[in-house]
């Protein structure tokens, strides 16, 4: 594989880009592999990645049933952050922050990790409550947190509405936290899987378990049998439907969640500014587009469209705050289908089919924690018990009432 | 703008209302006696099917009341609603949620349509 330098760059616009060689290959399936991950999203191919760099395995698959980053990956609003309440947490989200430091260098692949920050507003006497709690406890945890006052945020962003129909009262800011190019994190995670050996099939739809006497051999797929000593599950929205495959139920929803991108405008807003109160949080792309979210739809569904009131309910708050923005023309809206857990953690668990993992659960928030996800349940995969930062995230935390309730940090914004 | 049928007050937008989650899940009779795994399936663990499902809604900005729907949630076609306490209406295997249960029973009806299995039938409400 040629490593992408200035230097390949020059040697191949000699040859007018002609030359360049595929990221990855096509393979066919072999008969088996020492682990099959389900799921060919950013998760599922960190998962693939750490396996074969850290823990010497690289007989693997990983099945997407489309193409790759098609699912959530592609379909996100890109915002990176580890600013999240509960120890388990922000060792988890944080774990992930620093692997997303130095992902460009590792996949020699620029996946445009932009710390540029991140503001959470604060509109009432609540908001201000719930950040100083969280400012604190992220702080006690050594992750960046700093409170700013309105004044301050006016300076980060000059044309904010500090006086709106929700008056801005502060806000908390994580320097560290920012954006990524979500594709090129599939691409980057699938050029350099497939360099140390790993098969990626994409268009390649799992239809079943092959399951002996409660220990799972290998998957049934649209493009037949295919063996496997382990198995990944990473499916996100269609986590449930998998469950069901393999014969138990999760404590899971699937919720469609929408973004939306403006049409490309000049540099106007240079960090990250979220609002969990009214429910919208924008930041800008590097081609210039506003990239806006909002809540996820009320009712479950596996529509990826999202509902035409969320539309309104999201560029209703975000034309209060930058009325700047009033003029700017949406070009694109669409729905991932979030798999979403009542203490809006994830699930990074066993299963009760022997070798048969499952990491799911992200709900509205999956993106920031690719690479620490992925890393995580690669060792807990290759050890067959959890990671130790994974292990509070069992799905056993339901039955023995130890949640990890994240849901002021994590239920809206993303 | 997705449009529901509230029992009572007739087609409705889907902003009057909210989603109350999967229905017909029953409280256990005696939680005194329920394991741990069995405590958190009953509150957290859900069939969250990607086809027909089985739920409830609550008309909160019309009548404030309760009632059960089936819905695809591929789709997000109502195949039906019926009030709290009503057997839950019979949905044809056939039914992939692409056409709401008029014109699915109309192409049954005209024979265009062939039906095998379980739900073989007319799609009625048993």
């Amino acid at each position: 594989m040629t490593k992408y330098s200035i230097f390949s760059l020059i040697r191949n616009a000699l040859s007018y880009h002609e030359n360049w060689q595929k990221a990855w290959r096509s393979p066919d399936p072999k008969p088996e592999y020492d682990v099959v991950i389900v799921g060919g999203g950013g998760h599922g191919l960190a998962t693939a990645y750490y396996l074969a760099k850290e823990c010497g395995i690289t007989n693997i698959a990983v099945i997407e049933k489309g193409w790759l980053g098609g699912g959530n990956t592609g379909r996100n609003t890109t915002i990176v952050r580890s600013n999240y309440l509960w120890d388990e947490s922000a060792a988890l989200y944080d774990h992930s922050v620093k692997l997303w430091e130095t992902m460009s260098q590792d996949l020699n692949y620029n996946v445009m990790f932009s710390q540029r920050g991140l503001l959470h507003l604060a509109h009432n006497v609540h908001d201000m409550q719930e950040i100083g709690r969280r400012g604190h406890a992220i702080y006690l945890n050594g992750i960046d947190s700093e409170f700013l006052s309105p004044a301050q945020v006016k300076e980060m962003v000059p044309f904010i509405n500090l006086n709106c129909r929700y008056p801005v009262m502060g806000a908390l800011l994580q320097r560290r936290g920012g954006t990524a190019r979500h594709d090129a994190v599939a691409w980057g995670y699938a050029r350099a899987c497939d360099e140390m050996g790993v098969d990626i099939i994409q268009n390649c739809e799992v239809k079943g378990f092959k399951i002996d006497a409660g220990v799972v051999r290998g998957v049934e797929t649209s493009r037949g049998f295919i063996g496997a000593k382990k198995v990944g599950v990473v499916t996100a929205g269609h986590s449930s439907v998998m469950a069901e495959m393999a014969g138990f139920r999760m404590p899971l929803e699937s919720f469609p969640l929408q973004a939306f991108v403006s049409e490309p405008l000049k540099p106007a807003i240079d960090v990250v500014v979220m609002s969990n109160a009214i429910h919208a949080y924008i930041s800008q792309s590097d081609k210039g587009e506003l990239v806006i979210g909002g809540s996820g739809d009320p009712y479950i569904s596996y529509s990826q469209r999202g509902s035409f009131d969320q539309i309104e309910h999201v560029a209703g708050p975000v034309v209060e705050l930058y009325p700047i923005f009033s003029r700017v023309r949406m070009m694109r809206q669409w729905g991932g289908i979030t798999d979403v857990t009542v203490d809006r953690s994830p699930i990074i668990t066993k299963t009760p089919v022997e070798n048969l993992y499952f990491n799911c659960g992200w709900g509205t928030g999956g993106f920031k924690a690719t690479p620490g996800s992925g890393r995580v349940f690669a060792h807990s995969l290759a050890n067959g018990e959890m990671h130790p930062i994974a292990a509070p995230f069992a799905m056993d935390r339901f039955y023995s009432g130890a949640l990890i309730d994240e849901a002021a940090a994590a239920a809206v914004a993303h | 703008m997705l449009m529901i049928k509230c029992p009572w007050c007739g087609e409705r937008e889907q902003i009057e209302f909210s989603a109350g989650g999967e229905a017909h899940i029953a409280r256990p009779e005696k939680p005194d006696e329920l394991t741990d795994e069995e405590w958190g399936s009953y509150i957290y663990v859900r069939k969250n099917p990607k086809g027909v499902h089985y739920e409830r809604w609550v008309h909160s900005h019309g009548c404030g009341k309760w009632f059960n729907a089936v819905r695809h949630t591929v789709s997000d076609i109502f195949w039906d609603v019926y009030k709290i306490g009503e057997e839950p209406p019979f949905v044809p295997e056939g039914w992939d949620g692409t056409e709401t249960r008029d014109d699915y029973n109309a192409r049954l009806s005209a024979g265009t349509v062939t039906v095998t299995g379980a739900g073989a039938g007319t799609g009625e409400t048993k």
